[in-house]
Formats: C-alpha cells, structure tokens, sequence
C-alpha cells in the first residue's frame, strides 16, 4: 500500500515537475482529461504521432537547410510551422517556443540562425521525448501498483 | 435537445467531418467530438472531404458510407487546398451550402476571421481546440438547426411520434442549453450566403474573447 502511495507520488511530483520547467503545458493536462475507458491509452497514442511528426518534419528542415544551390525558406518555414501547430497541440511547450524563434530566423532568411534553431529544435524534442517515456513509464507503474505486494 | 438532433441527421447523433492534414490534430478534434457525443469521420485535406461528400462528381450529399454531414470544422492552413478555399467552394455549392463549417487556426489573424465569417463560416476556432469550444459549436449548431426553419418539421415529427408512442433515446449532444452570448438567433431572415445577423454576433463574441 505504501508502495503504491510512493509511485503515484513519484507519477505526480515528475508530472508537476515536466509543467514547472516549461515542457508541458495547460493543454497536456488538457488531453490528460480527455483520456477515458473507450480510448485509455490516448494520450500515449497522440504523443507516439507527435514523435513521429517531429522526425518526419526535423528531416524536411535539415534537407531544406542543406541545399546547396540556396535555401527555399518558405519551405522551412513550412516544416517549422506545421511542428510548432503538433507542439501546441499536445502542450510541448519548450518546443514551440523554438518554433517562434525559428520562423522568425526563417523570415530573415536567416540560414545560420535557423540552423541554431534546428539544434535546438532536435534537442528540445529528444529531451521530451525521454521525459514522457519516464512518465507514461511512471504512470503504469502507479497504476499497477494497486495489486498488493505480499512479503 | 434529442429532437432537434434526431431531425438534423438521420441517427440521434450528428455527424461531423473533420478535415486537418496534421495527424496530432486530426486525433485530437477526433476524440474531442466524440466525448461531445458527435460521429466523427476525419480526412487529411481539402480534396479528400470533397471526395468524402461526393461533391466532385455531384452525386449528392451522402458521404461513402451513406451518412448525411451535418457539420464541417476544417483547418486554416493546409497544403494544396486551404480551409478557407474548402469553404468556400462549400458555400458555393446548391447541394452542401446549408452544411455549417467551422474554421480552426492556430493564427489569430483579424482579417483572416473576418473573410472566413463573410464567406459563411460558422465560427473560427483558435487552436489549440478545446473542449469548451467543441462543445459551444455543437450546442450553437444545434440552435442554428432549431430556428432555420426546422421548428415546423420538429413539432410534425413530434406529433407523429406522440401518435406512435415511440420515444428514442437518444446519445446526442448532452450539454445544457447555452448561456453562450450567440444565442439566440434573429428571428429575420438571413441571406443564403452569409448569414448576416449571425456574422456580427459571432465576430462581436470573437473580438470580446480577444
């Protein structure tokens, strides 16, 4: 019993803390709510399309950035602007932010500030996505730890 | 109100075609719809929901499988056909025109409201969508369908049903009567295209929320 008090504990103070450093935001708590038994696993399904948008579109940026014969912006800029909208809708905040940042440097046609906003970018994403697994991992776990524990 | 939804579609539940070319998004307004009790059926871009109502080859208003779309809520800013063009060849066509659509975008942009609301749209959603959102879409909806001239159809349904006996439960849209700010409509007239009366109010409700 007192097991299952320290995961959730662990579940909460984790989550608290991913809102806290600005990775999530109100609107992840948002999906959270609308997780229910007809689609119990909805929140870890829409992040798995989240990761997989990041990388297809991660990919886009750094083709679009490496042309040689002159970098075509608007297309970088569409890349960047489709990830910060999948960003805002999950509530990845430290993500979108960069996505600003990063159309604005697509604007300027700024080649070295979006490169800049391209490694930012790419490690914002892998650091969320770390810290999700930790919490769905967590979240299982919590939910698990219902069964008692005989001694 | 179980009425209104059974003489808007023809299942108690209405069914809505969401059209979004981001995958996130289009799960997202899925499961948001679904939890406001609607029948959900999402495509991936502008050319697909025309495909999906069969507007390209004018064979009517049922979708493939058979269901009537009794509301449209599109993204802005998708590739190839954007929202607003979907809406517009939408509200241009004989057939569709009555459909409601809603428009979301992630930008807040005045002029981009406003020439969606004068080319007929319902509403303009800013994203990311919420379940307040979804939910007052669906109630005005509703509202629309009551005072459109359907009075005149719910009350012989009624009639017919009080005479049969029948009562259908229903799983439509169970949220209270609005207190939203749009409701209720005028009672004059609107013009086929714009729906005037309702295009001042909803851009008034949109400035006050900005």
């Amino acid at each position: 019993m007192d097991v299952v008090n320290q995961l959730q504990r662990q579940f909460i103070d984790y989550s608290a803390s991913l809102h806290r450093e600005g990775f999530l935001d109100d609107q992840f708590t948002q999906l959270q709510k609308l997780q229910d038994d007809n689609s119990p696993d909805f929140v870890v399904e829409v992040a798995s399309l989240f990761f997989e948008d990041c990388e297809k579109l991660i990919n886009n940026m750094a083709r679009a950035l490496e042309q040689q014969q002159g970098v075509d912006f608007r297309q970088v800029d569409a890349s960047v602007h489709q990830l910060k909208g999948s960003s805002s809708s999950i509530g990845a905040m430290r993500v979108k932010d960069v996505c600003v940042a990063f159309r604005s440097f697509c604007e300027a046609q700024n080649r070295e500030g979006c490169l800049r906003c391209l490694q930012q970018v790419t490690h914002e994403y892998s650091l969320l996505k770390n810290k999700l697994q930790t919490l769905f991992r967590q979240q299982i776990l919590a939910a698990g730890g219902s069964i008692p524990v005989v001694e | 109100m179980e009425v209104a939804g059974e003489v808007l579609a023809s299942e108690s539940q209405l069914h809505v075609l969401a059209v979004d070319d981001s995958h996130v998004d289009r799960k997202v307004i899925e499961k948001l719809l679904k939890i406001s009790s609607c029948k959900v059926t999402t495509v991936e871009s502008g050319a697909r929901a025309l495909q999906f109502l069969g507007l390209d080859e004018e064979k009517g208003s049922l979708g493939f499988n058979g269901l009537k779309v009794n509301l449209i809520i599109t993204d802005y800013s998708m590739p190839g056909m954007t929202g607003y063009e979907l809406l517009k060849k939408i509200k241009r066509s004989s057939t569709f025109r009555e459909i409601p659509v809603v428009i979301m975008s992630s930008e807040n942009i005045l002029t981009r409201i406003d020439s969606c609301l004068e080319e007929g749209a319902e509403e303009f959603l800013v994203k990311p969508v919420k379940l307040s959102d979804v939910k007052r879409v669906m109630n005005d909806c509703i509202m629309r369908g009551e005072t459109e001239g359907n009075k005149r159809r719910r009350v012989d349904k009624r009639k017919f049903e009080d005479d049969n006996h029948a009562s259908s439960s229903s799983s439509s849209s169970s949220s209270s009567i609005p207190s939203s700010p749009s409701s209720p409509l005028p009672s004059s007239p609107s013009t086929a295209a714009t729906s005037s009366p309702l295009h001042s109010l909803k851009r008034a409700k949109l400035r006050d929320h900005n």
